[in-house]
C-alpha cells in the first residue's frame, strides 16, 4: 500500500474541511472491504484517507422515523440484517445484505459503500432501486437528495462529487401493500460475486418493479404497470413479452469469468420469475390471503 | 514519508499504546510489529478468513482493516484465547476431534468460532456453517471443524 495520511474527523463539518483540502486525492473509508484491497493493489493511491466511522452525525447507523428508515454511511450489512423493521418492511434488502461475502465481510462492509463503490454486481443495488431509495449526499454547500436510479451511473461511477460524502440511504415503506424478494445467482454458495442479481416488488395495484444487475455496466430499474407480471393467471406468452422488454438493457460482458452472456440472459428470466413469484406470495401474506 | 499515528488499544486483554504506520493493515501490525504471528496472512482480499480477529466482540478480516482503525478498540487474536497458559475449551475441542490438519487456517477458524459462541452459546450446525463460512480450509477438514465447535458448545453448557 502506498503511503497516505489518515484523517478521522468527528463531525461532518470537520470532514468537509479535510475533503476540501485533499481535493481529488482523497478516499473515503467506511468498511474498507473494497478500498483496502484497491489501495493494496494500487488501483487507488490516495494522498489522504478519511475514515468516516467516528463522525457523530452518522450514528446511530439505523434510524426509523414513521415508515421511513435511514441507513447512515456507517450501517453495515450485519446491522441491516439484524434490524427487525427492515426484515419486516424491506425483506429483499435483508436477502441481499445477508449473502454479501462472509460474516467477517458483512461485519465491516456498509450498504452505502456497496453503492458508492459502483460495482455492477453490488448486491444491495437492486433492492434499493426497487424500493425507490433516496441517497442523501452532503457537502460544504448543503445536502442533495438523489433518487438512487440517478445516483448510480456506471462501473465505479456515481453522482457523488468531489468534496461530498454520501451520508445516508433513506427508504420509505410503500403506501400500497407490497411484497418483495431478492434473488441472486453465484457460481457457488459462499463468498462469491454474483453473476446475476435481481429484486422484484409487486404491489396491490398490480405494479411490479424489477431491478437487476451484474449483466451490464450498472443495475437497472424497470417497471411493469400492465399488471401482467403481478397476475399469477397471466399467460406465459404475455409474461415473456413483458420480461423481454424489462431485460432489454441487459448487456453482459463477454469477458467475464463468472458466466457467459447467454447464460446470464437466460438466468435473468429464471430469477425474474422466481422473485416475482415470491413477491406475490409475500403480498398475499400481508393482504391476509392464504 | 510514512505517516505514523499514535493509537491505544486493548490487545488480548492488555492495554497497549503504540505507533502504527497509517498504510499498514491490522494484519501487518499484529504479525510484524506486535509479534502475534498466530494470525495468518493468506488471500489478503477477504475471501479466506485466515486473518480473522475479533474486534469489540465482532469477527473481522484483519487484512481489510487499517491498524489505526483499532484505536480505542478491544482486539482479540488467537493468542488471546488461552486461559492461564492452558488451551481454552474451544481450542481443546479442536485438538480432541483432530480438527487441525495442516493447521494454517485454524487460528481464523478458532476466532470465528469464538465470536459465534460468545454471541450464541447454543448454535445449530447451520449456525456454525454460516459463522465459519468465511473461513476456508484447503485440507477440507470442515466436518471435524464443525464437530469441534459443537463439542465446545456442549462443553460450555455443562
Amino acid at each position: 500500500m502506498k503511503e497516505f495520511s489518515y484523517e478521522r474527523p468527528e463531525s461532518l463539518k470537520e470532514a468537509f474541511q479535510v475533503l476540501s483540502a485533499g481535493g481529488s486525492e482523497v478516499e473515503i473509508l467506511a468498511g474498507g472491504t473494497d478500498l483496502v484491497i484497491a489501495m493494496r493493489d494500487r488501483y487507488s493511491q490516495p494522498k489522504v484517507v478519511v475514515d468516516i466511522k467516528r463522525i457523530a452525525e452518522l450514528f446511530p447507523s439505523i434510524v426509523w422515523d414513521g415508515n421511513t428508515v435511514t441507513l447512515s454511511a456507517t450501517a453495515t450489512m450485519s446491522e441491516v440484517v439484524g434490524d427487525e423493521g427492515i426484515n419486516t418492511y424491506f425483506p429483499a434488502l435483508v436477502e441481499a445484505a445477508v449473502v454479501v461475502g462472509s460474516v467477517q465481510i458483512r461485519n465491516r462492509a456498509t450498504v452505502l459503500g456497496n453503492i458508492c463503490n459502483g460495482s455492477p454486481a453490488a448486491d444491495t443495488a437492486p433492492p434499493l432501486l426497487a424500493y425507490d431509495a433516496i441517497i442523501v449526499v452532503a457537502g460544504p454547500d448543503g445536502t442533495r437528495r438523489i433518487a438512487i436510479d440517478n445516483f448510480i451511473v456506471g462501473p465505479g461511477q456515481t453522482d457523488l462529487r468531489e468534496g461530498e460524502i454520501a451520508i445516508a440511504a433513506e427508504i420509505s415503506a410503500p403506501t400500497r401493500m407490497t411484497g418483495s424478494a431478492y434473488e441472486r445467482m453465484t457460481r457457488r454458495r459462499g463468498t462469491d460475486l454474483a453473476s446475476v442479481t435481481l429484486c422484484a416488488t409487486v404491489d396491490e395495484a398490480g405494479v411490479t418493479q424489477i431491478a437487476y444487475g451484474s449483466v451490464g455496466p450498472r443495475a437497472w430499474l424497470k417497471r411493469d404497470e400492465t399488471g401482467v407480471l403481478a397476475d399469477p393467471a397471466a399467460s406465459a406468452e404475455a409474461k415473456a413479452a413483458v420480461y423481454e422488454e424489462i431485460f432489454a438493457d441487459a448487456s453482459p460482458s463477454v469477458r467475464s469469468l463468472r458466466a457467459s452472456p447467454d447464460y446470464r440472459r437466460a438466468m435473468l428470466r429464471v430469477l425474474g420469475a422466481r422473485a416475482v413469484g415470491r413477491a406475490i406470495e409475500r403480498l398475499q401474506e400481508v393482504q391476509g390471503v392464504s | 514519508m510514512s505517516e505514523t499515528v499514535h493509537i491505544e488499544a486493548t490487545v488480548n486483554g492488555s492495554d497497549r499504546a503504540f505507533e502504527v504506520a497509517a498504510n499498514h493493515t491490522l494484519l501487518d501490525v499484529l504479525r510484524d510489529q506486535l509479534g502475534l504471528t498466530g494470525t495468518k496472512e493468506c488471500c489478503v482480499v477477504g475471501e479466506c478468513g485466515a486473518c480473522t480477529v475479533v474486534v469489540d466482540g465482532i469477527p473481522m478480516n484483519s487484512c481489510l482493516m487499517l491498524a489505526v482503525e483499532i484505536d480505542g478498540r478491544d482486539v482479540t487474536s488467537v493468542e488471546g484465547l488461552a486461559e492461564d497458559g492452558h488451551l481454552n475449551a474451544l481450542q481443546q475441542a479442536f485438538l480432541d476431534v483432530s480438527a487441525p490438519q495442516c493447521g494454517f487456517c485454524i487460528p481464523g477458524q478458532l476466532m470465528s468460532a469464538h465470536a459465534l459462541l460468545q454471541s450464541n452459546p447454543d448454535p445449530t450446525i447451520d449456525d456454525v456453517h454460516e459463522a465459519l463460512g468465511g473461513n476456508l480450509c484447503r485440507c477440507a477438514g470442515y466436518l471435524q471443524i464443525t464437530e469441534a465447535v459443537m463439542v465446545a458448545a456442549k462443553a460450555g453448557k455443562q
